[in-house]
């Protein structure tokens, strides 16, 4: 079960012509520079674009081949724009149940408690819209979204609107509905730092066309993709909190490769996280050191490498089949005669938690 | 004092304001939404039809439905074969002329009430499962209340206001087509100062009254809802 879009649509100074097939489950992001067609496509699928040369299908329901074009009043999906555009002449409450009521009651899986409650707005419901902060106007959108219980939510920059600590404000709210959700989610985006924390798949989007698409942590190293260059390109590692250390203060965190050691989290066991490894926080060698005061030392496998800039290398490794990058500069890999298939030792510097 | 005859003339005048403004806002309302949504190329046509009454003296408005609802005239003579009367100087053909000469007044604000409001509500509303008539009603007309307001009052003011084009098509029955603004002028005519006092007074706080309150209401709204 999959969802199948194919969009040619053309306007004044842009052509978006895409074929893709988004995975039913999870956080899909949208990537890609602004003007890419992000939104359009995120609009086409929600048929507030429309072009005659278009196909979707959404599971196993059509929404639109060619002339055939379900509108999207009776297309089900919750649709979050960039700013909240909560309706004035509501207040909170009846903003989340004007969705609510044009929906039919059998349809209602999620319902309006679920949405407030995932959301944490039951304290607002009786505010006017002018009332609300602007993370605030935001998460009632999402809530006013779910209320409909839809078969998918596509979001465009819900946070590009709100200022640093607004985001940070919102996050939590996105990664548990990221957790809870069964319904598959779109998420466009231009903010690497999101897509790390939220998404599962991303779709990589250039000039309106389709670049790449695939699952994040692979997408995020792979060499032959603008991601997986620059300063802040980093892997993108799952992990699981395996225990704690009382002695040092540190916390465990399995992955499949190994096990990380980072200072003391206050997270319970079998909590799962992601872990953003930065390229140049990593270096490489042949032999395990032991005296060494980097803790997190893996065994890997280069798998491929390709110039960055003059200097430097960027090596794509597998750890047990997890990617990782490391930025070395060119004459470290030549003296370690680096190539793929070469076993290294991937020296880990530091770690980021992104949830 | 008011006579029995400029009674009759303030009732003729507030029915014919009232009747009036409740076409213009049936016509008006879809009118508006199309100029506010159309993206047709010579809309600008529409547009300035609409608004020839702002400028052009309006006893040339009325001299033309004069002409038009006569006997001789299109509309007259469809009437009349019809089996109906002439519409020039009924209470109908009063209404017809005012309905032109005020559509200005009522189409511009809600136009612009409409334009104000832009897409994106209308999109959100689409997106929640609202078919096109149910977001109009319940997203654009309440988001639009103030123009509607505005649009009723000044109507509703400016009919009771005209004078030129009732005069020419109206002409002046007392208990028919007298509305105030031509009780007035007869009473100048004759001298009769002191009833034109009355009348004109109270046309003047009638029509203040009005504005004030749609003034002081917009301004409310307008602090509620951006």
């Amino acid at each position: 079960m999959t969802i199948e879009a194919r969009f040619k649509i053309k306007r004044h100074d842009f052509t978006l012509d895409v074929e893709l097939s988004i995975p039913d489950h999870g956080v899909t992001a949208i990537y890609g520079d602004s003007g890419c067609g992000k939104t359009t496509l995120l609009r086409a699928i929600a048929g507030l674009e429309y072009s005659q040369d278009a196909y979707l299908r959404v599971g196993h329901s059509l929404w639109q081949d060619g002339a055939f074009f379900i509108p999207p009043e009776k297309r089900s999906l919750g649709y979050v724009f960039q700013e909240a555009s909560l309706f004035a002449h509501l207040n909170v409450r009846r903003n989340l149940e004007y969705g609510l009521k044009r929906v039919p009651q059998n349809d209602c899986k999620v319902s309006l408690e679920r949405a407030i409650d995932l959301l944490g707005i039951s304290h607002l419901l009786e505010r006017s819209t002018e009332q609300l902060s602007g993370g605030e106007r935001q998460r009632v959108a999402i809530a006013r979204a779910l209320a409909t219980s839809p078969r998918i939510l596509l979001m465009d920059e819900p946070l590009s609107a709100l200022d640093l600590k607004r985001k940070q404000e919102i996050m939590p709210y996105l990664e548990s509905l990221h957790d809870e959700l069964k319904i598959p989610v779109l998420y466009v985006s231009h903010a690497p730092g999101e897509v790390a924390r939220l998404a599962d798949h991303l779709i990589l989007l250039e000039d309106g066309k389709l670049k790449a698409s695939g699952e994040l942590d692979n997408m995020l190293t792979r060499l032959d993709l603008p991601l997986a260059h620059g300063d802040k390109a980093a892997a993108l590692i799952h992990a699981t909190v395996a225990g704690h250390d009382n002695e040092f203060n540190l916390t465990y965190l399995d992955f499949p490769g190994g096990r990380f050691s980072v200072a003391h989290k206050d997270l319970p066991v079998n909590h799962k996280v992601r872990l953003r490894v930065i390229a140049r926080d990593v270096s490489l060698t042949l032999e395990h050191q032991s005296h060494t005061s980097i803790l997190n030392i893996f065994p890997a496998t280069v798998e491929e490498m390709t110039p960055e800039g003059t200097a430097q290398v960027m090596v794509r490794l597998l750890i047990q089949g997890v990617p990782l990058l490391a930025r070395i500069t060119r004459k470290s890999a030549s003296i370690l005669a680096l190539e793929p298939g070469k076993q290294v030792f991937a020296q880990v510097k530091s770690v980021a938690l992104l949830s | 004092m008011l006579t029995d005859s400029d009674l009759t003339a303030l009732l003729i005048t507030l029915k014919l304001a009232a009747l009036t403004t409740l076409i213009l806002l049936l016509i008006g309302t879809p009118l508006a939404w199309w100029l506010a949504r159309s993206r047709w190329r010579f809309k600008f046509l529409i547009e300035a039809v609409i608004a020839l009454p702002l400028v052009l003296p309006p006893t040339v408005l009325g001299f033309y439905l004069l002409i038009a609802l006569g006997p001789n005239g299109p509309i007259g003579g469809l009437m009349q074969s019809l089996g109906g009367q002439p519409l020039a100087f009924t209470f109908t053909g009063l209404v017809i002329g005012s309905v032109f000469y005020s559509m200005p007044f009522v189409v511009q604000p809600l136009q612009s009430a409409f334009n104000a409001i832009g897409n994106r509500p209308m999109e959100v509303a689409a997106t929640l499962g609202a078919s096109p008539l149910d977001r109009f009603f319940s997203v654009a007309v309440p988001l639009a209340r103030p123009g509607f307001l505005t649009a009723s009052v000044l109507g509703f003011a400016h009919t009771i206001g005209e004078f030129g084009v009732v005069l020419m098509i109206g002409g002046n029955i007392p208990g028919q087509t007298q509305v105030l603004s031509i009780a007035i002028y007869d009473h100048v005519e004759i001298l009769e100062y002191s009833q034109a006092h009355w009348l004109s007074g109270g046309l003047l706080i009638l029509s203040f009254l009005m504005l004030i309150s749609v003034y002081a209401l917009n301004r409310r709204f307008s602090l509620v809802s951006p």
